[in-house]
């Protein structure tokens, strides 16, 4: 008696191999309908964009004349605003993180704190928009500044970077902790001469995409009331300013046909920005990660 | 480890650099336009911060007055945002604006709202709009409508519509409906003076972005919905205008208040106190004189002289 039925065998083999094939057709065909998406959503923004793209585009002030309308107060408001949330978002959620991950006992109060962190991250951005406004704009007496807008914004983060921070820094190898207490070390010299350079890539590849969203949030700044017609760059931290996102909604949704076509030229200036951003991201985790 | 702080200094540089770069900007952006407006205008160049808000009717308006003034006075930082007539009000009532655009009069309760603050204002009508119905451009058994049958389709009675309802000779088929969303003016002005304050059918689609409407009406044979004049000029080909008692809303009928009950003025209320301040008053004087050229200029209509005239009386009166 043979202990393989070749029979048998031959006859699944090719039901076995069509699975396969359907498997993976049905796979490849959920990849290039995501592609596609992009592919249609980057071909009708440059299409519609690109001849309203120029020097003068990034210079101006928004108009009531398409041609003459440029997006210079929202660039560099979102740069401003960015060059808050930078700082604020990375002390606090690298800082937190470092917390939870070194110091805190793996108790009940961490879990439910771990828990809801978890949570925050999920929390629609117009919630944090209704939070800023009440606190910060309304309670802080901040107006509609960009520090308000910043401390927003780094609110809506702070759980996607603590996450981020948190598994990076318990990616580093118990080892490496060992070896700095074998040595005399104590906690804090170990954190910093040791967890965080090891733990930096993936802190910061995390951090910035994190920064890439908090430029292309709109909900928070249209629940702030950010205003859209400012013919004026920010002066301070203070300052009224509008954003990148508000420009475009605002164009989006003027009567004039042209400005939909600027609507999408602001778009492929704020894709440009991302897509810088993200790339920095790429740059740092090829280049620094994995070092141990 | 050395990489490590490499990295650190240079993102700290980055930022710093960052930061530095918007204030260089700024410098450079001020002094240019100084420069190059000081030539023109001998007034005496003031400085100040004057915030705004409120109606999407009136922002093309306020933008071109915005656009303009800057140019005569770069220091003078004029910011304002687009909440809708309601949304707007409601940071006027709050303090944190120091005027206030609304395509429709103050309500009863927002002034009493304002009186319990403390708060008092000015009103100044800066234009006419003219609410346009709209319908298909398939559509060919509507031309004209009167006011009691335009009240007759809007109103909500509980069930599903039909235009056959409103008259016989029309095709049976359900009426879908766009409207603008509660927190605008044409809304509130619509349901006002057209509904009587009766509940606006329940089924219509809402949205602050008229743009919306008027995609949603260009798609639908059996739509209809109405906005500012403006959404309707630039849209003129993709869409059918309904004359209401036989007017249709256009330049002069508007002006000359023939479309009526549909053609209604514009606002800006400011904060009396913001007016004491030379920045505001100057602006809100600027404001005045070309508030009806500007109006022309992106497609509402101008109001009669007198009432200009009028504004600015009630404006000399906090001239210091």
């Amino acid at each position: 008696m043979a202990y393989i039925n070749h029979e048998v065998v031959e006859r699944q083999m090719t039901k076995r191999r069509t699975k396969n094939t359907v498997f993976k057709n049905l796979f490849l065909g959920a990849t290039l309908l995501a592609l596609l998406a992009l592919v249609v959503l980057m071909y009708r923004m440059i299409t519609q964009g690109a001849g309203y793209l120029s020097l003068d585009f990034l210079q101006n002030f928004s108009s009531r004349f398409p041609e003459k309308a440029g997006i210079s107060a929202g660039l560099v408001g979102s740069l401003a605003m960015l060059a808050v949330v930078t700082p604020v978002s990375l002390f606090l959620g690298v800082g937190a993180a470092i917390y939870l991950e070194e110091y805190a006992k793996k108790n009940k109060v961490t879990t439910f704190i771990q828990m809801n962190i978890s949570n925050l991250a999920g929390v629609p951005s117009i919630v944090f928009g209704l939070l800023g406004l009440t606190i910060f704009v309304r309670m802080l007496g901040m107006g509609k500044s960009i520090l308000a807008a910043g401390l927003t914004m780094s609110l809506l983060i702070l759980p996607v970077i603590i996450v981020a921070a948190q598994e990076a820094v318990r990616s580093v190898p118990g080892s490496l902790r060992e070896a700095s207490y074998g040595m005399g070390a104590t906690k804090w010299q170990t954190i910093y001469k040791v967890v965080l350079p090891a733990a930096i890539p993936g802190i910061l590849t995390g951090s910035i995409l994190a920064l890439s969203r908090a430029i292309g949030e709109t909900a928070p700044l249209v629940v702030i009331g950010i205003p859209v017609i400012v013919q004026f760059l920010p002066d301070g931290i203070l300052s009224e300013f509008t954003a990148l996102p508000m420009l475009i909604f605002d164009w989006a949704k003027r009567p004039q046909e042209e400005f939909q076509y600027v609507a999408a030229a602001g778009i492929l200036v704020l894709m440009m920005l991302l897509i810088f951003m993200n790339s920095i991201a790429v740059f740092i985790r090829n280049k620094f990660q994995n070092r141990y | 480890m050395k990489k490590w702080k490499y990295l650190m200094v240079t993102s700290m540089a980055t930022s710093a650099l960052l930061l530095g770069a918007c204030g260089a900007d700024q410098k450079a952006g001020n002094s240019s336009s100084e420069t190059s407006t000081g030539a023109e205008s001998s007034d005496e160049q003031l400085q100040g911060k004057i915030a705004g808000d409120g109606s999407s009717t009136v922002s093309p308006i306020m933008e071109a007055i915005v656009e303009e003034y800057s140019a005569t006075q770069p220091n003078v930082q004029v910011a304002v945002g687009v909440s809708g007539t309601g949304g707007g009000f409601e940071k006027f009532i709050n303090g944190e604006t120091d005027f206030s655009n609304a395509s429709r009069p103050i309500k009863d309760e927002e002034a009493a709202k304002l009186k319990e603050k403390g708060v008092d204002y000015t009103e100044f009508e800066i234009a006419y709009d003219g609410i346009s119905i709209v319908v298909n451009k398939d559509n060919d058994w509507i031309e004209d409508l009167t006011v009691k049958q335009l009240e007759e389709i809007w109103v909500d009675n509980g069930k599903k519509k039909k235009w056959s309802d409103i008259n016989k000779d029309w095709p049976n088929e359900e009426i879908k409906f766009y409207s603008p969303g509660t927190d605008s003016g044409t809304y509130d002005y619509f349901v006002n003076d057209v509904l009587e304050e009766q509940q606006l059918d329940k089924s219509a689609t809402l949205s602050e972005d008229d743009n919306v409407l008027v995609t949603g009406v260009e798609a639908d044979k059996n739509a209809i919905g109405y906005f500012g004049f403006a959404y309707y000029e630039a849209n003129k080909d993709k869409l059918k205008i309904v004359k209401i008692d036989g007017v249709e809303p256009t330049h002069d009928t508007i002006q000359s208040g023939d479309y009526t009950p549909l053609s209604r003025p514009l606002f800006v209320y400011a904060n009396n106190k913001a007016l004491e301040d030379p920045a505001m008053y100057n602006f809100m004087e600027y404001a005045l004189n070309n508030a009806g050229e500007m109006a022309e200029s992106v497609g509402y209509v101008k109001s009669p002289d007198d009432v200009y005239a009028e504004d600015k009386k009630k404006l000399e009166e906090f001239k210091k």
